[in-house]
């Protein structure tokens, strides 16, 4: 009998000793040498790009990475005097103003900034966060599946109420996406005030909504990794090179270049950072030619600084709206909660 | 009176921890909402309460939640009687089933009832796709496992003599279970009913999935709120409304609860016999329903470009195409683990603690009242939004002496506080069951507290603590919801690495969640498979 309970106290104080041992591997470095990035979940870079940073200037950059653009941008604002990071990547145009307002950023504008950047600066706030990439949120479609079927695909907003897709189209949604909210903007951008009419007949037309852009891409698009049913999508002006063949040619989807919206990242600086000369310097390095021309392969964005050439696929398969919507950051701030009330009374049943 | 010393500094330990790493976060969060600008505002939050989207916000979450509650307890029972009473080939492998379900990412069970349900799919007929039927039907799947544990354990130690008694004296089987072994059931059953309803009440990934974004929880609602809108004082009146629920369930379930009926020594399970037929049947239709996702998983997880092949298990040695990682998704499973072992032991020794504590039932009075609101304390977590308790995280524990926020200790806190209400849910039926006649004869022939507590409850828990450990150990590995909304450092658990995966375009990454999923879910399966084999080792010692 005492064997067993001896075994059975030592289990118990086994697990205590464990826990006291972690207490030790805790640690946080705050030194002159390092900097702390929060970004978003998209955020993703080849580790020799980073290297490459940290044999010029001696920091080593440590990315920490909070949801989405819009919990990125709250976390910060409700951190706000004792930052949870030195600096931040991935506020985009329709966050950027709350951002600003909030006051949780630092004056910080590059010394020589390549000349494309500046048609990318906010109207306000542009001392404050610096454009680093760009992205077009477009409709995509299937041309597989419409080939197959005969049907010609959609080309514009009003063409997806049309009977002829009804029950062909997942989006994102608004309120769970900054893919869907860009999708939402898009339209606003389009419509104005008709919005909500365009959005009553696009809901009517059976769309399917989703929580985020992996559920709608990857779960339900026909040319995703799930082999879903819709062969309409929302999603990016760079996804169809990702649908290339194996066996090369042309991808398989394509983006209707007339249903876009442009999503601009910016990166600043946060106020009450211990290492704020460093990320100074990592900003620097984001709009420079190495890491600008990182971006399409890593995150699937394009360079602000549109003299980097672009990977070959992209050149070919991805190109970026002529003309897409637009609706400005402060009137984004201003009415983004009424028009995701209003979206979602309208898309619940 | 020194006893009673002594209890109250027991006590006090774990009412510290959960002060520190749950209180006070949820409070500083709530607190920002009902002082918006420094000034105590309740009028605004009152306001919220009046919205009528907030009633339909609060019924859909008590009709979901209530409805896969009986849902999961009426199918569980059948099960647990026939995995924890009768013994035959496969039924260890079949109890790591159930519990299987429950540890898995919610979006990666989205995807895999999003393929079955859709009109294509092979349940497309049943025109469930974005109803509240998908996700009710989701919150089973999820859940069921916990009533079949926590049940199932329970079952084990109920004295059969009973039983066999009314049996003898003539009473059919029916009678036998409704009469006897039902009342005595009832503990365990209302313990993991509370649970359960928890659960689903406060479930994120399966509404938001499921139902196609047409319907809202508090839960979900309350996420939106925070990190959308930024609307803290709405959050803040949705968190208060968590807080009367879960209070409402908590004291409802003391009312119900009964006196336990006593332990006995236990005997081996017997053969299933010719009446068991229709509970076996039953037993494998559950199965069945819990398998159909898990195999349309491993199915995904082996296709790569429309051939069979392994190359999406080889690739998570690697980062995933175009780097969609920051490591390799084999160092993720790595610190899975090594979270899950910190985790699971903080919260076992914890709610061990909390369990004694509470299963000590004093006669009646303030001590009784007091015991029960001790023990509703620590069932708090269940009820209350991961949103806000990482947000509070992040916007208390932010100077020191607990400055904690890029502490590596942060996340196994957090799982270990999700994971405590189940350690003492499963221990402390299990504990409560014990004749307290017999710690008093120990007493009485001169053992110390100490020696009692190892003499009697121990022998009489062991079985408990174990399955309080694996389900916690499970519950870490799977947990995303408070992990995702605190700092995520550069060392990611496999469940974020999964999500992160499923983010970034491309059918190579896909394929690799898909892989990353089933090994989570294999990993969990054999943690639990050792659970259970420990257990069966011990059984023939009592």
């Amino acid at each position: 009998m005492r064997t067993r309970f001896t075994g059975i106290v030592a289990v118990l104080l086994g697990s205590i000793v464990v826990l006291a041992g972690c207490g030790s591997s805790a640690s946080s470095t705050a030194g002159s040498k390092t900097i702390v990035i929060a970004t978003h979940d998209s955020w993703a870079m080849s580790k020799s790009v980073m290297a490459a940073f940290t044999k010029q200037t001696g920091i080593t950059v440590k990315i920490e990475q909070h949801g989405d653009a819009g919990e990125l941008t709250n976390k910060l604002v409700l951190t706000k005097g004792n930052p949870i990071a030195d600096g931040v990547f991935g506020i985009d145009n329709t966050f950027a103003t709350r951002a600003v307002d909030a006051g949780i950023l630092a004056d910080y504008t590059p010394w020589s900034e390549p000349a494309s950047v500046s048609r990318f600066n906010l109207a306000q706030g542009s001392s404050q966060l610096t454009p680093i990439d760009y992205g077009d949120v477009c409709v995509n479609v299937d041309n597989t599946w419409f080939a197959k079927k005969k049907l010609s695909p959609p080309k514009t907003f009003e063409d997806l109420t049309a009977p002829a897709y009804k029950g062909l189209t997942v989006t994102p949604a608004a309120t769970t996406s900054s893919t869907g909210l860009a999708f939402l903007a898009g339209t606003i951008g389009r419509f104005g005030n008709g919005w909500k009419a365009y959005w009553t007949k696009l809901t009517a037309n059976g769309l399917k909504i989703d929580p985020g852009w992996t559920e709608a891409y990857e779960g339900d698009f026909t040319a995703g990794g799930g082999q879903g049913t819709y062969p309409i999508v929302v999603s990016y002006s760079s996804s169809p090179p990702y649908t290339v063949p194996k066996a090369g040619g042309a991808p398989t989807t394509s983006a209707l270049l007339d249903t876009c919206f442009r999503q601009v990242e910016y990166a600043g600086v946060l106020k009450g950072a211990s290492n704020p000369g460093g990320v100074e310097k990592f900003i620097d390095f984001m709009q420079g030619r190495q890491f600008q021309a990182a971006l399409p392969e890593n995150m699937y964005v394009y360079p602000v600084d549109t003299t980097v050439a672009l990977p070959p696929d992209w050149a070919r398969w991805a190109p970026v709206s002529p003309h897409p919507y637009a609706v400005s950051a402060a009137d984004i701030t201003a009415n983004r909660n009424a028009w995701l009330r209003d979206w979602r009374d309208l898309t619940s049943r | 009176m020194r006893r009673n010393l002594g209890v109250a500094t027991l006590a006090a330990i774990p009412l510290a921890v959960i002060g520190v790493f749950f209180l006070y976060p949820v409070g500083g969060m709530v607190a920002r909402g009902f002082w918006p600008d420094g000034s105590l505002d309740v009028h605004g939050v009152l306001e919220v309460l009046g919205r009528s989207r907030v009633h339909r916000v609060l019924w859909f979450t008590v009709w979901t939640a209530g409805t896969a509650t009986l849902l999961a307890v009426g199918a569980g029972l059948p099960v647990a009687f026939v995995l924890h009473r009768l013994r035959f080939g496969g039924s260890a492998a079949v109890r790591t089933l159930m519990v299987l379900p429950f540890v898995l990412p919610t979006v990666v069970v989205g995807v895999a009832f999003g393929q079955l349900l859709r009109p294509t799919g092979p349940l497309g007929g049943l025109g469930l796709e974005g109803t509240p039927a998908a996700i009710i039907a989701g919150l089973v799947f999820f859940n069921i496992g916990v009533v079949v544990r926590t049940v199932g354990a329970f079952w084990e130690g109920i004295d059969r003599r009973t039983e066999e008694a009314a049996a003898t004296l003539g009473a059919s089987p029916f009678r036998v279970f409704r009469t006897v072994t039902l009342p005595a059931l009832v503990p365990a059953v209302v313990s993991s009913a509370s649970v359960v309803f928890l659960f689903c009440a406060t479930s994120f990934g399966v509404v938001l999935t499921l139902g196609g974004l047409r319907y809202s929880n508090i839960e979900t609602e309350i996420y939106l709120l925070t990190t959308q809108e930024l609307d803290l004082q709405a959050a803040a009146a949705l968190s208060i409304l968590q807080l009367v629920m879960i209070t409402v369930l908590l004291v409802l379930s003391h009312r119900t609860r009964r006196t336990p009926a006593i332990a006995q020594a236990v005997r081996r399970a017997r053969r299933p016999g010719f009446r068991d037929t229709g509970l076996l049947l039953w037993t494998a239709v559950v199965t069945a329903f819990l398998l159909v996702p898990l195999v349309t998983l491993a199915l995904a997880s082996l296709r790569d470009g429309g051939r069979w092949s392994l190359s999406n298990y080889r690739a998570l040695q690697t980062t995933g195409t175009d780097n969609a990682l920051l490591v390799t998704a084999t160092s993720g499973l790595l610190r899975s683990l090594e979270i899950a072992i910190q985790a699971a032991s903080f919260a076992l020794v914890l709610g061990s603690v909390v369990a004694w504590l509470v299963s000590r039932r004093p006669a009646a009075g303030w001590r009784r009242r007091l015991s029960a609101g001790f023990d509703g304390v620590f069932m708090l977590p269940l009820g209350v939004s991961a949103v806000t308790l990482g947000f509070g995280f992040l916007i208390t524990l932010d100077h020191p002496p607990v400055d904690l926020r890029t502490s590596s200790l942060l996340i196994p806190i957090a799982q270990a506080m999700v994971a405590l209400p189940l350690v003492v849910r499963t221990v402390a039926p299990v504990l409560s069951a014990v004749d307290p006649r017999l710690r008093e004869a120990a007493a009485s022939l001169g053992a110390g507290p100490v020696r009692v507590l190892l003499a009697v409850d121990l022998p009489h828990a062991w079985r408990g603590l174990l399955a309080a450990t694996g389900f916690a150990f499970a519950v870490s590995l799977g947990e995303f919801g408070a992990t995702s909304f605190l700092a995520r450092d550069d060392s990611p658990t496999l469940p974020v690495v999964i999500f992160q995966l499923l983010s970034h375009p491309g059918p190579a990454n896909f394929g690799m969640a898909m892989a990353a999923s089933v090994v989570l879910a294999a990993a969990t399966g054999t943690v639990m498979l050792l659970v259970d084999r420990l257990r069966v080792g011990s059984v023939g010692a009592f």
